[in-house]
């Protein structure tokens, strides 16, 4: 990639360049690395390099802030998997922690400094239903109390509406695929079941096997349509590669593994973007056999030129003026390519018209009530 | 450099154009703005802050600006936004000037997880900080904004900030906000004093703020020794009654005064365990303003005797 890389990147392909920064440089660093959900990650790099001594204090400080809140985020997923074990005990069936939480129960690099908001679980679709019941009864609600809202998820989604604990606020989405039902070329969920390890630590609850796991932090960057957190998406995949590629025979597993799960177009989008944008080590024979897993020219160009301008920080100092049409187009990709558009043109109006208006309604109400409203 | 020796004009063009450098304890705040009583009470209530305008590192980039769109021509509303972003939906505009005051407490309480951060005024005089954290009605600010008045030195009237290798709070001096029948009381009680616009019918009530003295803003970079947690509670009718509370009491109180406590994991624990020890403790009920001042002005001396005594 020849256009100018944003800071960011730079420092987090080369993370001694922290070392050199003027203060400048570190205020649009920080600003970058905000927008993109990176600092915490920064910080934990720096700190296994040896670095953090060597740093300006006050950008420092904002480094140091965003691990702290990522520590925290980590260590309440592990206790909140935990819970989430206990309330399903009873049902005998694997729950698998999927994202953020997996890393975090796997000790895996891409963990440290890694800020999410959500808890994403695997369970076998025939114990949906069980699943939701004890779930409920242990205190998680729907929060997605719309009637359409619902029935889009539980007739064409991989997953049921999100939940949220009553108490403790913590968000749950629970799947029972990696793809929407739409989608004609979906893994067979009970592929993955199969290959799920246990954690030792916490007995029923699994994570994906290795390959399982990049295929699936790929095929989640790539098929959705939120970029907000693509960066630091990208980041996971390429600090997951780093992480096994050492393990011999990763490479030929990675590749057999994506022709069964039905996701080579995803194995080939992480490799070339991680490749391209963090310089990534995937071995020239690898990048060449994976080639044919490309979509066709004109296709081919088109996606290279919608990615590498959706997955930079949306940060005003680094998105290109065709930033915001990228997205956009690939948030219409994103449906697209998840459901026919009998199905699609309907749920699009119905989000662009219905949707809206209620939202604008209740914003009305809680306007009424006064004080600072979060934007959503 | 110091903003009061720009003119309200020269402010009011800075702010429209590149923005000043504002510097507030420990935090360097870039801030635009082109909205006229932003400037306006900037011009009261900061007039003795540095500017930090040769800083080349800022920790916030803040601007308070009207929404764009045709809206405004209805009722006008100001949008507060970090480094572009807004975190939260616009207000009326003529609260543009509160909205940074609680966009920037926001600001720190979101992303300046180096300190453990209480929900508490701060206020020292010779080498005793007193801690006064405060749920709304607390009273924290008024006694706060009067102890100000007295000359106590202002560390910060929202938050205690608390580092990770001294227990010595970092002062984070601001506008003194009062709220509903405090902002006549204070200026009744120190007329010398000076206060910036009433902001009516926000979602406190009304909301004037008390410009922070000179002194406390100079001394901004001197961090003090906390010897006194003292959580207060406005009573009208009750005995003034300052009780003496135990460490551990203290302690879960004070956690849930914390904004982030959780998320500092044991480290939060450690430092807490600091604060509470350096302190004494107390739950103060107190009947009036007069009587809150007079209490706590005894006990301070009583403190004062117990430290220089042999």
């Amino acid at each position: 990639m020849n256009r100018d890389l944003p800071l960011v990147i730079h420092c987090y392909r080369d993370i001694r360049r922290l070392t050199g920064l003027t203060l400048p440089e570190w205020d649009l660093l920080i600003r970058q690395g905000r927008r993109a959900g990176l600092l915490g990650r920064l910080h934990a790099m720096a700190e296994r390099a040896e670095l953090l001594d060597a740093l300006p204090e006050k950008p420092a400080c904002h480094l140091t802030a965003s691990r702290v809140e990522a520590d925290r985020v980590a260590g309440a997923a592990r206790w909140e998997m935990g819970q989430i074990a206990f309330a399903l005990q009873r049902l005998w069936v694997p729950v698998i922690a999927l994202k953020g939480a997996a890393y975090a129960l796997s000790g895996r690099f891409a963990a440290e400094g890694r800020a999410f908001s959500d808890l994403d679980i695997l369970v076998p679709r025939p114990a949906l239903e069980d699943v939701e019941q004890q779930l409920i009864a242990h205190g998680w609600l729907s929060t997605h109390l719309d009637e359409y809202d619902q029935r889009y998820y539980r007739r064409w989604m991989h997953e049921i509406p999100p939940m949220r604990h009553i108490r403790r606020k913590t968000n749950l989405d629970i799947h029972h695929g990696i793809l929407p039902e739409t989608v004609s070329r979906r893994p067979d969920p009970r592929l993955l079941l199969d290959e799920a390890i246990e954690l030792e630590a916490l007995p029923g609850v699994y994570t994906l096997s290795p390959v399982d796991t990049w295929l699936h932090s790929a095929t989640h960057l790539f098929q959705e349509g939120e970029f907000h957190n693509g960066l630091r998406d990208l980041t996971d995949l390429d600090l997951l590669t780093r992480e096994m590629a050492g393990k011999d025979g990763f490479w030929d597993q990675l590749v057999a593994r994506s022709q069964v799960l039905n996701l080579t177009r995803q194995l080939y989008y992480g490799l070339r973007y991680t490749h391209r944008l963090l310089a990534t080590p995937v071995p020239e024979e690898v990048l060449e056999s994976t080639a044919a897993f490309a979509p066709p020219q004109p296709l081919k160009g088109l996606m290279d030129g919608l990615f590498q301008r959706a997955l930079l920080p949306l940060h005003s100092s680094c998105d290109p003026a065709t930033g915001p049409a990228a997205r956009w187009a690939l948030y219409i990709r994103s449906h697209a390519i998840r459901m026919p558009p009998h199905l699609l043109l309907p749920h699009l109006a119905h989000k662009a018209f219905v949707t809206p208006y209620r939202q604008w309604r209740e914003e009305r109400e809680r306007a009424r009530q006064g004080g600072m409203v979060p934007r959503r | 450099m110091k903003l009061s020796e720009l003119t309200r004009q020269a402010l009011a063009q800075a702010l429209r154009r590149e923005g000043i450098g504002l510097s507030i304890g420990p935090f360097s705040v870039r801030l635009r703005s082109r909205i006229g009583y932003v400037a306006d009470s900037l011009h009261r209530l900061y007039a003795d802050y540095p500017l930090a305008d040769d800083h080349q590192f800022h920790d916030f980039h803040i601007a308070v600006e009207r929404p764009r769109g045709i809206r405004h021509v209805i009722s006008p509303q100001a949008l507060f936004l970090v480094d572009g972003e807004p975190p939260f939906k616009p207000l009326p505009l003529n609260q543009a000037y509160p909205f940074f005051e609680w966009g920037l407490n926001w600001c720190v309480a979101q992303y300046a997880h180096q300190f453990l951060i209480l929900h508490a005024a701060v206020v020292e005089r010779d080498g005793i900080a007193a801690i006064l954290p405060g749920s709304p009605g607390a009273g924290k600010s008024t006694l706060c904004a009067s102890l100000v008045a007295r000359g106590w030195r202002l560390l910060s009237d929202e938050m205690a900030l608390i580092p990770r290798v001294t227990e010595r709070l970092v002062p984070i001096p601001r506008p003194v906000a009062l709220k509903n029948d405090s902002i006549d009381i204070l200026k009744h009680f120190a007329p010398e004093q000076v206060f910036g616009d009433s902001f009516h019918d926000t979602a406190k009530g009304t909301v004037a703020h008390m410009k922070p003295p000179a002194e406390s803003i100079r001394r901004a970079g001197e961090p003090a020794p906390p010897r006194l947690l003292i959580f207060p509670r406005f009573a009208k009718d009750t005995e003034m009654k300052l009780e003496p509370l135990s460490r551990g009491r203290s302690f879960l109180k004070a956690v849930e005064y914390s904004f982030n406590y959780d998320f500092l994991g044991a480290d939060g624990f450690r430092r807490m365990d600091r604060l509470i020890s350096a302190c004494d403790c107390y739950d103060f009920n107190y009947p009036s303003l007069e009587a809150g001042l007079d209490g706590l002005t005894r006990l301070w001396e009583r403190t004062l005797a117990a430290e220089t005594a042999p």
